[in-house]
């Protein structure tokens, strides 16, 4: 079982990347499962076809300890598995907290069990790496590979750095590592030729260029990953082909996080102060 | 002070100082070397600078305790009809019920008593998810369903903080529909340098939420509140015991044997006396400015220090039937006590002790080894300031750090319609030529020999290494180092709960303490702490670091 997390800056496209890569990797035959880290549980919406799903600490919270597997994991499209952490509303609490919560309940039962089979489980952790809470899924091993998703506008490039400084810190113990960067295109001028660069200073690759297309809004509108709602879309081509490099990667770094002015120098090189 | 010749000279000081510092890294040394002190004192009471309330450093063994515990376990836990609910986690709020031994006696068998419930909101993983406030509503309301008492407080353990519980929003809205006093404090445990900044955090929100809500005046003549006395081990009734047989009046103890009604009223006293510097100095200072009232500083330790505090209370009040009868009870108590002092003096004359503890009894009960004959050759505080060290008249030179100005310092203006001046200015200048001082406390170092060792915030790997330089006959200090001090052969006297004994207060106290102290540094018992292959071994070896 590959044990992979999602990092980058919020409203990059971590969720809907993820689940498409997930669709596509659901497609080759992959048993995968999805826990998303959001507090606003929206990570599998596209997966199940809406927000349906009971979260870990509502459950847990309404339930008390009587918690059963299949009160907060639920199918979805190519018999992919589901669940949400769920947190607190904006404002109260500790949504980091209710992360470690989450994932621990999960372990205890046994979502992650060899008997489940899963080749697959992905982590679509919410935002930058804002506290010990968030840091969880690649803390003690729980995932093992992080990729991040990064554009080529600036302040994504300055939290996918941040991100690497993340996981320098738990590298060494936990053993976790960096699979590379998933640029997910805003057609900023020179983006792949940026990110490529980035990912090499990074000391990591950029595993896949996805381009920026509209049938990508049409298919969320729809509660549908691009692969389900127009599998002979490009688009679903380039999310299969992610998959496929994903299965395929075998480059795990530990990242060299960038000084600020070498990542300002980057920008500069390539254009962006005008 | 006793003037003798040091027991120990400057250079075997700075070498044991010397030595102590050689185990630490640099930086760490040098910290620790501002707050190791060899003792000196000019003509003019000037002493050196001590480094105090600075942060403990990560990984010493340190003898403090957490904000949290300074609020709610010293200042707040002896307040008897306060319902005292911890928000937090259970533990916070068992290991701060009823610790410290301080005593309380309802006037008849019907009052509140609340100090021997554990209130706790029992804070589980998911109010810290998704955020306590509710659930401390639920306590607030339940506490009041099931006592109905006068007032109800919160304290905040540090979850509470990290997860941003507004507790105080919780208290105005519980205030409001109750109708009863609530109030919160944020004494989160993390805050601050150690337990003095939860002191100041309870005792700034007394004076926000309680002192004045009551404007009675009580009959009686001679009105005074005693700050900083915390009846441990009974301490206070002893003090109690002695200004009534003076016809003193206590309108309010801070906070020893207290009541919520006392906090309410205790501005109508007419003037302060402060035992324990450091945890309250402020609070007799806010008084004055709103109210009027002015303070002085006095010390119910030792039977010697209790006669000069009843006498000085009475010259403040000026009246011969007071002075009189000061004297009487004086008269009347101190025979036994003498002999009780001679009988134990003759015991224990010529031996030393060490004293690391509090912020104001490592200085105090120097006075009962005073009387004893004991000599103090090393003390310090646990979590005292620079002035509890050298006197109030360093307060304008101690810079105040980003940890202090984490504590809120209240901006107390005078109460127009409540101020009222004890004294006229001619009074005020009568007392000032008889050499009558007000806020005046000269701090412990003044009083202690030249040449004695002043340690702040002391770590158990000093404490080992004192023990065996001084080879004190006894130390005292608090539970953690109790176990500690004893395994090397030194009898311990805990002096924060008294171990069981006490009270040590007053004249009745200072003999229960020569007692006590005769009975441990003259027990054979501790030679026999070594069993007799650790002192001659038949096989000796050493490390190989050594």
């Amino acid at each position: 079982m590959r044990k992979i997390a999602i990092y980058g800056k919020g409203g990059i496209g971590k969720s809907t990347t993820t689940q498409n890569t997930v669709a596509g990797l659901a497609e080759m035959g992959n048993k995968v499962m999805v826990v998303g880290c959001d507090p606003k549980a929206d990570s599998t919406r596209l997966l199940l076809g809406g927000l349906s799903q009971n979260t870990v600490l509502d459950t847990l919270r309404e339930e008390g300890e009587d918690v059963e597997l299949d009160d907060v994991r639920k199918m979805g499209f190519g018999g992919t598995y589901c669940t949400e952490s769920g947190g607190p509303e904006p404002g109260v609490g500790c949504a980091g907290r209710g992360i470690i919560t989450s994932i621990n309940l999960l372990e205890q039962l046994g979502a992650y069990a060899e008997d489940e089979k899963l080749d697959y489980v992905f982590y679509d952790v919410l935002g930058d790496v804002v506290c010990g809470g968030f840091a969880m899924p690649i803390r003690e091993g729980k995932a093992q590979e992080i990729y991040i998703v990064v554009s080529g506008e600036m302040m994504a490039m300055y939290a996918a750095n941040n991100i690497c400084k993340g996981i320098v810190k738990f590298a060494e113990a936990g053993g976790v590592r960096l699979g590379g960067l998933i640029c997910n295109s805003r057609n900023v001028d020179f983006e792949l030729e940026m990110i490529e660069q980035l990912a090499i200073q990074l000391g990591t690759q950029m595993i896949h260029f996805v381009p920026r297309e509209n049938v990508v809004q049409r298919a969320e509108i729809n509660r549908k990953t691009v692969i389900e709602y127009e599998p002979g879309h490009d688009q679903a081509n380039e999310y299969r082909t992610l998959a496929r490099k994903i299965q395929e990667n075998e480059k795990m770094v530990i990242p060299t996080p960038l000084p600020i002015e070498s990542l300002e120098k980057l920008l500069i090189d390539f254009g962006m102060a005008g | 002070m006793e003037s003798s010749k040091p027991l120990y000279s400057g250079e075997s000081l700075e070498e044991l100082k010397q030595d102590i510092l050689k185990k630490y890294p640099t930086k760490v040394a040098r910290k620790r070397a501002k707050q190791i002190i060899i003792n000196t004192i000019d003509e003019k009471e000037k002493v050196p600078e001590i480094g105090a309330n600075a942060r403990t450093i990560p990984g010493i063994l340190t003898q403090r305790g957490c904000t949290y515990a300074g609020c709610k376990g010293v200042i707040l836990g002896p307040t008897r009809d306060l319902v005292n609910i911890v928000h937090g986690p259970i533990g916070c709020s068992f290991y701060a019920w009823l610790t410290r031994r301080n005593q309380t006696r309802l006037k008849t068998p019907d009052d509140e008593n609340y100090m021997t419930y554990c209130f706790s909101t029992d804070m589980q993983d998911s109010d810290i998810v998704f955020g306590g406030e509710g659930k401390l509503k639920t306590a607030v309301q339940e506490a009041y369903d099931l006592f109905k008492p006068k007032a109800i407080s919160i304290f905040s353990t540090c979850p509470v903080g990290l997860i941003g519980d507004d507790v105080h929003q919780v208290a105005r809205e519980m205030k409001a529909k109750l109708g009863i006093n609530v109030f919160a404090f944020s004494c989160e445990g993390y805050k601050g340098v150690s337990q003095s900044a939860g002191h100041h955090i309870a005792n700034n929100g007394i004076f926000k939420h309680v002192v004045g809500e009551d404007d009675t005046v009580q009959d009686g003549e001679y009105k005074i509140n005693l700050l900083g006395e915390y009846n441990i081990g009974g301490d206070g009734f002893e003090i109690d015991r002695i200004l009534s047989a003076c016809g003193i009046k206590v309108i309010s103890t801070y906070s020893g044997n207290s009541t919520y009604d006392q906090f309410a009223n205790s501005h109508t006293a007419d003037l302060n006396t402060v035992m324990c510097h450091r945890s309250i100095n402020y609070v007799a200072e806010m008084m004055e400015t709103k109210f009027g009232i002015p303070w002085i500083k006095i010390n119910f330790i030792g039977a010697k220090a209790t006669a000069k505090s009843l006498r000085k209370i009475a010259e403040y009040f000026g009246e011969q039937k007071l002075i009189d009868t000061v004297e009487e009870v004086i008269a009347k108590e101190m025979p036994e006590v003498e002999s009780a002092m001679a009988d134990a003096r003759s015991h224990c004359e010529g031996k030393t002790a060490m004293m690391f503890v509090g912020g104001s009894r490592a200085h105090h009960y120097q006075e009962l080894f005073n009387e004893l004959g004991m000599r103090t050759v090393s003390a310090g505080y646990e979590f005292a300031h620079r002035d509890d060290y050298e006197g109030r008249k360093v307060l304008p030179t101690i810079k105040v750090d980003a940890d202090s100005r984490n504590i809120e310092e209240l901006q107390i203006e005078k109460d127009s319609a409540r101020f009222r001046a004890r004294k006229t200015k001619e009074q005020l200048k009568t007392l000032a030529d008889k050499g009558f001082t007000f806020k005046d406390y000269k701090g412990m170092m003044p009083g202690m020999e030249q040449g004695s060792l002043v340690i702040d915030d002391i770590s158990h790997y000093e404490t080992e290494q004192l023990i065996e330089f001084f080879e004190p006959d006894v130390v005292c200090a608090g539970i953690k180092e109790k176990f500690v001090v004893q395994k090397s052969g030194v009898p311990m006297k805990q002096l924060h709960s008294y171990d069981s004994g006490g009270p040590y207060a007053g004249f009745r106290g200072a003999i229960n303490f020569y007692k006590e102290i005769d009975r441990m540094v003259n027990s054979r018992v501790w030679a026999y702490v070594k069993a007799p292959w650790q002192k001659n071994p038949e096989l000796s070896g050493s490390y190989a670091w050594e």
